[in-house]
């Protein structure tokens, strides 16, 4: 009798959960279409599906939450012209009070995007944009949780972890065990703590990428790219005898194929960064591209039944775009791994 | 005539269409197939099913990219349509 009451509270247990957890990923999508209707609800007549997903996808110069006086975030301009010198300003300077892009102090901007000089002169645009202040976010709240996780880590020596030490704990070891020991062998301490800040990022950058009206930061590919170059510069600069060895003179190759090898693995150096940068960039935009145009399938059809069933649909995608989220953080660790592994091992006789 | 045909955008768009679905096609073969195998290798060595599981799931995120690839692909071809 008693097994039986505590099976069925375990069980009220489970589906309260599920219920709870089912409202909140719905809410949070109404939230998410709730906030698109009220982008494009005035121009609803006119609304052009792929100008409104390329605009969510990109960069800016400022942040959009919803229409009306205090909705938007402008962010600040820092242009460097050969010309004028440094020049700080609000990008709320190029528009005007009905958003329509205008001229200011010489400077126009172009697409929303670039930033010219009315003069031809070269400008060096160093903006805080949505992008960069997304970065600076989530650093932030990395520094935030990894001092704490660190700081239980000294407090609860020997002990069980407690707090946010007890959910990444377990992650930093999974990570060690399972991905970075086997991948790069018995010195891969001194890689560690790169590759942990790589996981990490990626996965903070892709998870706030997902929450309504937050930006594709992770979905850049500027972003992506100093990630890939970050372990292409680790990779050939830790590169041992062995690495070299490999690429110019490949052990067992008969004479004759040498060059057209040699020519491959050199080409192979670098193909390795370029398949990092374009395998994440492309996951979390297109991922962003998907659901966004689940979205917009109901402002096309302007209809309750489709905007429903759309809904239920990009529910169902953010849930598998967690789990890109998570899975694209770690092959991206997981490729650095095995590309640093590969550069450093030890020379073994067979 | 035939010139006027293949500078017709539509073709374009219909082209990407049929691209995205190509590549729906590729993505579903590979990884119905690391489905079938991980299912295979799971009954036949129950207690790897763990292990099993979660290299599936890397490799068809990496399937899923080369989709992906496709996809946008396709998206960029008829936004410019």
């Amino acid at each position: 009798m008693a097994v039986r009451i505590m099976i069925d509270e375990k069980k009220i247990k489970t589906s309260k959960l599920l219920i709870t957890s089912l409202l909140t990923l719905v809410l949070l999508c109404t939230n998410f279409t709730s906030a698109f209707a009220q982008d494009h609800g005035e121009e609803a007549e006119e609304f052009k599906p792929s100008e409104t997903i390329v605009h969510h996808v990109l960069d800016d110069h400022i942040w959009h939450f919803f229409d009306g006086h205090y909705g938007t975030l402008y962010l600040p301009i820092i242009a460097y012209s050969s010309e004028k010198g440094l020049d700080v300003f609000s990008s709320s300077n190029f528009y005007d009070d009905h958003h329509n892009l205008v001229e200011y102090n010489g400077y126009s901007l172009e697409h929303g995007l670039s930033i010219t000089d009315n003069h031809d002169a070269s400008v060096l645009d160093l903006s805080i944009t949505k992008n960069v202040l997304t970065l600076l976010i989530v650093s932030f709240i990395m520094i935030l949780v990894f001092t704490s996780v660190a700081k239980g880590y000294k407090k609860n020596k020997g002990k069980a972890p407690k707090g946010v030490q007890a959910v990444f704990e377990p992650i930093i070891v999974y990570l060690r065990d399972e991905v970075i020991k086997p991948n790069i062998g018995d010195h891969y301490e001194k890689f560690f703590p790169y590759l942990l800040t790589l996981f990490f990022f990626i996965l903070f950058g892709n998870i706030f990428g997902l929450i309504p009206g937050a930006s594709n930061m992770t979905g850049n590919i500027a972003v992506t790219l100093v990630l890939a170059l970050f372990t292409f510069f680790i990779t050939n600069v830790k590169g041992n005898k062995g690495y070299w060895g490999h690429i110019f003179n490949p052990p067992g190759v008969p004479l004759w194929l040498k060059p057209l090898i040699v020519i491959i693995e050199i080409i192979g150096i670098f193909t390795k960064p370029i398949s990092l940068t374009v395998r994440l960039f492309v996951a979390i935009t297109a991922g962003h591209i998907v659901m966004l145009s689940l979205i917009s399938l109901t402002f096309i059809f302007g209809s309750y039944a489709v905007g429903g069933a759309s809904s239920l649909i990009v529910l169902f995608i953010s849930l598998i775009e967690i789990l890109v989220a998570l899975i694209q953080a770690y092959v991206f660790t997981m490729f650095s791994a095995l590309y640093i592994g590969l550069a450093t091992a030890k020379a073994e006789h067979h | 005539m035939l010139f006027s045909m293949l500078l017709d955008m539509s073709f374009a768009i219909m082209g990407a269409g049929i691209g995205a679905g190509l590549a729906a096609i590729g993505a579903g073969i590979g990884i119905g197939k690391i489905g079938a195998s991980a299912m295979e290798g799971i009954a036949r060595q129950p207690e790897a099913a763990g292990k099993i599981q979660g290299a599936m799931l890397v490799i068809a995120a990496l399937i899923e990219v080369a989709a992906l690839f496709g996809l946008v692909i396709c998206l960029l071809i008829s936004f410019k349509g």
